[in-house]
């Protein structure tokens, strides 16, 4: 809550007054009124606006002018200057009024630049979405109950993922002093309450110095591994009022970056010792690289132990192509696993079945041998909260480790280098040799399989993937949204080797996250130069497709195609699971799926959707046939400055 | 399409014994709407061709009567369908198209594959 000083001649109550006392002025005071005009008796077609209505839509705040010395919001955009934070993707509202203008006038809209967004789940995605590509993070702005409630699904989807977003909620905390009406519902005693479960800190400061320390708290916090969104709640009051620190500035700490955790000297031996001396060592990656130098680290840890890796594609972490990489199955004859930020252990080493045993519970099995020795490194045991599940279900490690595992592996590496012995030297060569020939294999088994179904129509969702890469293979490109719908293709086909050829999902699995974390990644790529392109589902657009304006009005490209199977296909085959359980026919009405499931009858003209927004678009495609030449022409458009939306209906899968 | 392999054999033998699913009036043009109908193609999409969330199932499809031990006796991540909700008439009109479906290129013919 801002304090009120005896000092200030002009204070919020009294501001207020006047804005009424000025719009009641206006509203009496009709615009077109004229003596030399006879009155003519009608009746109206619309009930004029009571003075209090015209107060508020067209009253002109005069008493603003009045206010004296620098706007405490002003003195806000001096500390977010420090931090180099470039945009700030946002839906705009009153309870920020005052910081969004002091950003865009007093802060020249740079450093951050003011984007629009037309929703707050889609400016946390946007963010989201950029701080993979960039490793920097953003901060939104957003209204501070009912905005912030819009928002919440996207903060879950970075939490879960440990992305950085730092969430500013204005909020008008003086119950004395706020507007009654609609500011007042919009006001809450802790706003951040709504989120305090899944982001790593949040504070209400009351005074400009508060600020200060919180805001510079708040992105330290956010940027130390584990990553995660932070939340500050902002008094209308604080921002709107005159600085009133006896005319001195509050000062404005300097941030300096936290050391990442790196796991405990005994512990990384231990783990060393049971990798060196292992017969068949598997490693298993999530959210290991956080940036191409983890990518390094890890291409090196694997090739000392010709040790098979498996990317569950958290982040880029290790290339495609490389002969070492493997598919899950590897777990199953490893004699020890390391797992470096995983987000589920057990999953990774246990299969679920969903096939009805145990009263509809489903069957667990073990997919590793008896007595395989499971290693950990992961940031997240630092900061694990009870009420979401996000920590998944608890497996027993032999060697767990709470730090962070990019910061770990030169340590791990130099102990695996020192315990292998001699005399292994040559088993571990052949395991390597071994490696390439079954990568060799499965490469041409994945090629074949994608060309089954290869002209149907619907179009498969291998030739989408491939009619695409084709298109884009000579471009610095970037996949930055690739919906599950997609059976992995692009990661089976495309040769993933850069950091930046794939950024991960949105980690909580909140739909709608596709297109906003892709226009997110696409406005940074946009800055390096690079083309970015994403698959996007039907379903997860619908959510918030607001967020194809926003890149139409900032100019960021990017190529988005629609995989458009005209379902929730996931619960529509849920609900189908249910019937078959059951003994029942599953009721499909005139759809494709079970009732309830299905995006058809009316079929959504996706590109339509986008064309009204300043996208240039095609579609629907259903053949296979044409494909080819309609990318090819969106990826021009994409090349000039523009973006560019293929609805292409697909195969479900 | 690894728990297909596991089971095909059992389910085969099972088939045998059964031996209540005849293919001889089966009808690959009946059987499409079939397979669409039942939604085999939410798994296994519109040609049989697999994906993420289940096996290849064509061209060449498995025997008949390994095929229907195995629907009406899977307790694998596929959900079984009883002949109460798939009869043998419709099962085996979806066999029938699914053997109707042609056998896919060699990828190395395909140079967007190569």
């Amino acid at each position: 809550m801002a304090r009120k000083h005896s000092s200030s001649k002009v204070d919020r109550r009294q501001f207020l007054t006047g804005v009424i006392a000025a719009g009641a002025a206006t509203a009496m005071t009709p615009p077109f009124a004229s003596a030399a005009q006879p009155a003519v008796k009608s009746p109206p077609s619309a009930l004029p606006p009571s003075a209090k209505t015209a107060a508020a839509e067209t009253g002109t705040p005069r008493e603003l002018a009045r206010i004296k010395g620098i706007p405490g919001s002003d003195f806000m955009v001096d500390v977010i200057k420090t931090l180099d934070i470039k945009y700030l993707p946002s839906n705009c509202a009153s309870s920020f009024r005052a910081i969004h203008e002091s950003l865009i006038d007093y802060g020249g809209n740079r450093m951050p630049e003011f984007l629009s967004c037309m929703h707050e789940e889609s400016a946390v995605g946007m963010a989201h979405g950029y701080f993979k590509i960039t490793g920097k993070p953003l901060l939104t702005l957003c209204h501070g109950t009912v905005g912030l409630q819009h928002a919440t699904m996207a903060i879950y989807n970075a939490w879960c993922d440990r992305v950085p977003v730092i969430v500013v909620g204005g909020n008008d905390l003086d119950a004395a002093h706020r507007p009654p009406g609609v500011p007042t519902f919009h006001a809450a005693q802790d706003i951040n309450a709504i989120v305090r479960d899944y982001t790593k800190w949040d504070d209400t400061p009351v005074s400009l110095q508060h600020f200060a320390q919180s805001f510079v708290r708040a992105y330290k916090i956010s940027m130390t591994p584990p990553y995660g969104p932070v939340a500050i709640s902002l008094d209308a009051g604080l921002q709107q009022e005159p600085m009133k620190e006896h005319g001195e500035k509050p000062y404005i700490p300097r941030y300096v970056p936290t050391a990442p955790p790196q796991g405990d000297s005994g512990a990384v031996k231990e783990a060393a010792r049971l990798l060196a001396q292992a017969r068949n060592p598997v490693i298993i990656v999530d959210r290991a690289a956080r940036t191409p130098d983890g990518m390094a680290l890890l291409v090196q840890l694997a090739e000392i132990l010709q040790a098979k890796v498996i990317d569950q594609n958290g982040r880029m972490n290790f290339p495609k192509t490389h002969y070492l990489s493997s598919a899950p199955p590897a777990v199953n004859n490893a004699d020890v696993i390391i797992g470096l930020e995983l987000s589920d252990f057990w999953g990774a080493v246990n299969a679920y079945t969903d096939n009805g045993d145990n009263e509809g519970v489903g069957k667990n099995s073990t997919k590793i041998k008896p007595g395989t020795k499971l290693i950990s490194i992961s940031s997240v045991e630092f900061n694990t909260k009870s009420n979401y599940q996000d920590f998944q279900r608890f497996q027993v490690i032999d060697v767990p480790m709470a730090a962070d595992a990019q910061a770990t592996l030169p340590a791990l590496i130099e102990a695996v280098k020192s315990a292998i012995p001699n005399a292994a030297k040559a088993a571990i060569e052949k395991r390597g040799e071994a490696a390439r020939k079954t990568h060799a294999e499965i490469g041409a088994r994945t090629r074949q399989a994608a060309a089954v179904g290869w002209d149907a129509s619907p179009v498969s969702t291998a030739r989408l993937a491939m009619e695409t890469f084709v298109q884009i293979k000579d471009l610095d490109w970037s996949l930055v949204a690739s919906t599950f719908g997609m059976s992995g293709w692009p990661f089976r086909l495309w040769p993933m080797e850069k950091y930046y050829h794939h950024i991960g999902g949105s980690g909580g699995y909140g739909q709608g996250y596709g297109p906003q974390g892709a226009v997110g990644a696409a406005l940074a790529n946009r800055d390096l130069g690079r083309f970015s392109v994403s698959f996007q589902g039907d379903g997860d657009l619908m959510y918030a497709p607001g967020a194809l304006w926003t890149a139409a009005r900032h100019k960021i490209p990017s190529l988005m195609i629609i995989q458009n199977n005209r379902g929730y296909h996931q619960e529509l085959m849920h609900v189908q699971r249910m019937a078959n359980f059951r003994n029942r026919v599953a009721y499909h009405g005139a759809d494709l799926g079970p009732m309830g499931t299905s995006i058809m009858n009316p079929d959504i003209e996706y590109h339509k959707l986008a064309e009204s927004m300043g996208w240039w678009a095609k579609g629907p495609i259903k053949d296979p046939a044409q494909l080819g030449a309609a990318i090819k022409e969106a990826v021009a458009v994409v090349q000039s400055g523009q973006p560019a939306l293929l609805n292409v209906w697909t195969q479900p899968r | 399409m690894n728990l297909i392999r596991l089971l095909a054999p059992a389910a085969f033998a099972a088939g045998l014994v059964v031996g209540t699913v005849s293919a001889l009036a089966a009808s690959p043009e009946k059987g499409k709407v079939a397979y669409v109908n039942y939604g085999c193609w939410e798994c296994h999409g519109f040609v049989g061709q697999g994906g993420a969330s289940g096996p290849k199932i064509a061209p060449n499809p498995m025997p008949l009567d390994a095929l229907s031990a195995f629907l009406r006796h899977t307790n694998g991540a596929m959900p079984p369908y009883q002949e109460a909700v798939l009869s043998n008439e419709d099962l085996a009109d979806i066999h029938a198209y699914l053997q109707s479906i042609s056998k896919s290129a060699d990828y190395k013919t395909i140079p967007l594959l190569k």
